[in-house]
């Protein structure tokens, strides 16, 4: 077994973070301008660390693949963000926070890590509110905060159902005041497709414009990833059209390992998929969670009535509702984490239970929060979401319970990161979703707006400078190196191999778009690497997932120019790499043979249903190698996971 | 349920900012009304695709209505016919069986042409980098609660913060103005005592980069307001030009 070191601080958990920043080393003010270091991304991670690192006086460049940095996904998310503040006089504390999200994540993420995200938790509120984010108040002037799944304080602080939307703009416009100020240098329109690597470190990238279809070189001292998740694997997903892994895989395909890739998040409230023309699914926040109340018809002939639409929600009088994560869960009720809510629907349907006409979907009933609190109060909490749900259902909430279902929504698998947010390639760094490190088998919700800031704003500013501390020598890089040459020359030569796939085909009949094979992808990936998964289904899953790139690499069809903007073409890259990433998906599920958070092996449950864990094999951090090429299969490596402080047990939601 | 419609599609095609454009025009069939709109350009997309065509170019992200990426001029409204809505966020149930349904970019001098429907919006970033923000740095915040703000305040806060930056208001402005934009950010920051401290440099030096840009004058026509699929006010308008005077006179 390869040495893992995650670089883990000595000294008691509640001061590690503290002692680190004690003791890292410095880079002075004078230096700080002669070091470039390159930020990939946008988001809250990327848009927070660009900006804090320019403000520190180092020389930024930052890219991102829209036209706007304020575009990035992290601006979609509803619900809010966790702090331990104990606003709320509820008995929250940083070690509580800490807990919860050991326990949410079913002990598979590192104690130090997860104490440091609550301990800078507080931090990341107060700079918010300073940079002028809008969040919720009372009446009062204070800050308001609301619950969310897996825990029993009130510590999510929330913008309207826009939460993600106002930190993303509180951190783009620092991002833009450091563009303004000349010490960020922003690229839009901008993907990076290859991290260059020199004399072990990385140091530099290859960029395409997407405008102009051109490649770009550009030298820095040091590389973050903040490019987000890999849930677009799956096709239908709730991220965004452009969400890719491309940076990422690309920077497991040079070295870097990639971690728990199978800890895939399918979150439980979600619009159901209709028809088969559909892009992307839609997210119905968390938050209403809160208030909504879950529930399948007790009655088989119910459900297959409201198959039929032969009735509705409304008609199926309360004795007959079989409100089942209440039932279930009586300890969080309608709350529970979301990977149990997810497995607890998809039972219910497996069972027949459906209530829409493909038989895939479940209430969300408001009724009883309309008779307890009234009308307003409802709509004033959760009214956009209600506008929002009618638009795309065309039924109207107040009437009839929503229908949700669960899909791929977050994952919390990413690039294996240290203590630093230092991948195994030194000088790369991932921040954000992009990395594995804070939320174990499964995320809490409102915890991705923690981590991605955290990382921005609170680590990486520190980590940064410790490993930049003995590079003050090293004179700034030129893109005319040989190692940027071959570079450059391999992700041309890909492009051009992928466009040129067509061409060599004889038969033209079999020519199909990105999109068809995408959807193949997305069948076996979401029938066999799913919310549920088992051994037989995985390895025919794996030997499935060939035949997919055997077509991609005979049958993509990308019309246009090769030249210039090419929407297929960029897409098919992305496909190249979502295929990669599957297989990854499906080779961690697979030797991972037990069920933890968001990874459910049928092989390990209890008698009633619910996951078991197994400690004794499984206790570590799966840590994967690529090996020579694409069709090899990676190597496992292990980070053995302690806890110290923390007693592992089996998770309980019911008492 | 809803029903299936076929009905005809113009669509802008225009191959740079500086060439000639045209429309195409597409026959579609049996779309069915819970097709989102961006999606019904996806099913044309994989036809044209199919027949080894070109597909048609336009900006999409999100499709949640947040990210402000989609920017589609339908029938003469920015973002199509439904109130408060993005383009992602209109659905097929809106038309009807043989409409004419015709698709064209933001038209505005401060926009110009990349391809199709893609227009180039990075004006408003350089806006927002001249002034909409606080100049606070990283990690010197005190504690959020310090400085209690109202209610009221913060919700108008809100409103105005709303603002996803897609530019309908510049499209829909027959002078191009970008005064709504522009408007709510800096109205988001008076209402709150964060950015008071820097409310006259806000005002002037983003107003100053707007002009620079080429955006044009507002004259009340109030046509931003009412294509603003995230309902911005153009109270924020008002609130704008006092906190300009202010500053102006301030000199």
């Amino acid at each position: 077994m390869s040495q893992i070191d995650s670089k883990i601080p000595a000294g008691p958990l509640a001061e590690k973070w503290t002692n680190y920043k004690a003791h890292q080393k410095l880079v002075n003010p004078a230096n700080k301008r002669k070091l470039d270091i390159i930020v990939v991304g946008t988001g809250l991670a990327g848009a927070s660390a660009a900006a804090s690192l320019g403000e520190m006086g180092f020389h930024v460049i930052n890219f991102c693949i829209q036209d706007s940095p304020r575009r990035a996904h992290s601006i979609a998310a509803q619900g809010g963000i966790n702090a331990a503040k104990n606003y709320q006089n509820d008995g929250d504390a940083v070690y509580r926070l800490f807990y919860d999200t050991i326990k949410g994540g079913d002990y598979r993420a590192r104690e130090a890590n997860v104490y440091r995200l609550a301990e800078v938790s507080a931090s990341i509120i107060d700079q918010c509110v300073a940079q002028g984010v809008p969040f919720a108040r009372e009446y009062g002037g204070m800050l308001a905060n609301r619950s969310f799944g897996g825990v029993q304080v009130s510590r999510t602080f929330y913008a309207k159902g826009q939460t993600g939307q106002q930190l993303l703009l509180g951190a783009y416009s620092s991002l833009m005041k450091e563009v303004n100020n000349g010490t960020v240098e922003l690229h839009t329109r901008t993907e990076v497709e290859d991290v260059v690597i020199i004399d072990g470190r990385c140091r530099g990238v290859i960029a395409k414009d997407l405008v102009s279809g051109k490649l770009e070189r550009y030298a820095a001292h040091a590389v973050c990833l903040a490019t987000g998740g890999y849930g677009n694997a799956y096709f239908l997903s709730t991220n965004a059209m452009g969400c890719n892994c491309t940076a990422a895989i690309q920077a497991y395909r040079k070295g870097a390992y990639f971690a728990n890739p199978c800890f895939v998040q399918i979150h439980p409230t979600c619009i159901p998929v209709h028809g088969d023309k559909q892009s992307k699914l839609t997210l119905m926040s968390e938050s209403l969670r809160n208030d909504g109340r879950i529930w399948v018809p007790k009655k088989l002939e119910d459900a297959k009535r409201l198959q039929r639409g032969e009735i509705k929600g409304r008609d199926i009088p309360e004795e007959d509702r079989d409100y089942y994560l209440e039932r279930r869960y009586p300890a969080f009720g309608n709350l529970v984490p979301r990977d149990v809510a997810s497995r607890a629907a998809k039972e219910r349907t497996d069972h027949g239970f459906g209530v829409n006409n493909t038989g895939l979907a479940v209430f969300l009933d408001f009724s009883d929060a309309f008779q307890r609190l009234g009308r307003k109060r409802v709509d004033e909490r959760y009214g956009n979401l209600f506008d929002m749900y009618q638009e795309i259902t065309d039924v109207d909430p107040h009437d009839n319970p929503m229908m949700i279902f669960p899909a791929i929504h977050y994952t919390m698998g990413g690039l294996w990161v240290d203590y630093e947010l230092q991948t195994s390639v030194k000088g790369l760094f991932a921040l954000g979703e992009c990395n594995f490190s804070d939320h174990g088998a499964n995320r809490l919700g409102a915890s991705a707006l923690m981590q991605g800031l955290s990382d921005g704003y609170f680590v990486i500013p520190y980590t940064m400078q410790n490993y930049l501390a003995d590079q003050i020598t090293v004179p700034r890089f030129t893109t005319n190196l040989p190692e940027f040459e071959e570079a450059e020359k391999k992700v041309q030569a890909e492009m051009d191999r992928i466009y040129d796939i067509q061409h060599k085909q004889a038969d033209k009949s079999k020519l199909v778009s990105v999109d068809t094979i995408h959807k193949e992808l997305y069948k076996i990936l979401w029938n066999q690497v799913g919310m549920a998964r088992n051994a037989e289904g995985l390895k025919s899953a794996l030997k499935k997932l060939k035949e997919v790139r055997e077509q991609f690499d005979t049958c993509v069809r990308i019309p246009g120019s090769k030249e210039g903007l090419n929407v297929e073409l960029d897409k098919a890259i992305h496909l190249r790499d979502f295929i990669l990433m599957g297989e990854l998906i499906a080779y961690d599920a697979l030797e991972r043979n037990e069920s933890c958070g968001g990874h459910f092996r049928e092989e390990s449950q209890t008698e009633e249903g619910e996951a078991k864990r197994n400690d004794e094999e499984f206790m570590y951090v799966a840590c994967w190698e690529y090996q020579k090429d694409d069709d090899t299969a990676p190597v496992l490596h292990k980070e053995p996971l302690n806890y110290e402080y923390i007693k592992v047990q089996t998770r309980n939601y019911k008492s | 349920m809803d029903q299936n419609i076929s009905f005809t599609l113009k669509v802008w095609r225009q191959n740079g900012p500086t060439a000639e454009g045209h429309f195409d025009t597409f026959e579609m069939k049996d779309i069915p009304g819970d097709t989102s709109f961006l999606e019904m350009l996806d099913i044309l997309n994989e036809q044209l695709i199919e027949q080894d065509k070109e597909p048609f170019v336009f900006d999409h992200d999100c499709r949640e209505g947040i990210c402000g990426m989609c920017s589609l001029y339908i029938n003469g409204n920015p973002h199509g016919p439904a109130q408060g809505a993005t383009t992602c966020q209109l659905y097929m149930r809106r038309f009807h069986d043989g409409d004419v349904i015709t698709v064209e970019p933001w038209r505005s001098a401060a926009f110009p042409v990349i391809k199709d429907c893609m227009v180039d919006r990075s004006a408003f970033d350089k806006i927002i980098a001249a002034g909409g923000y606080t100049s606070v740095r990283t990690g010197q915040a005190q504690d959020a609660n310090a400085i209690l703000i109202s209610k009221d305040h913060a919700d108008e806060a809100m409103d105005c913060a709303t603002c996803i930056g897609c530019g309908a208001c510049v499209a829909a402005c027959k002078n191009g103005s970008a005064m709504l934009f522009v408007s709510s950010k800096v109205s988001q920051f008076a209402l709150l005592p964060q950015g008071r401290p820097e409310a006259a440099r806000r005002a002037k030096n983003m107003i100053a980069k707007m002009e620079e840009l080429g955006f044009g004058n507002c004259t009340n026509t109030r046509a931003c307001e009412a294509e603003c699929p995230k309902n911005e006010s153009i109270a924020n308008i008002a609130r704008l030009n006092r906190e300009y005077i202010k500053a102006k006179l301030a000199d």
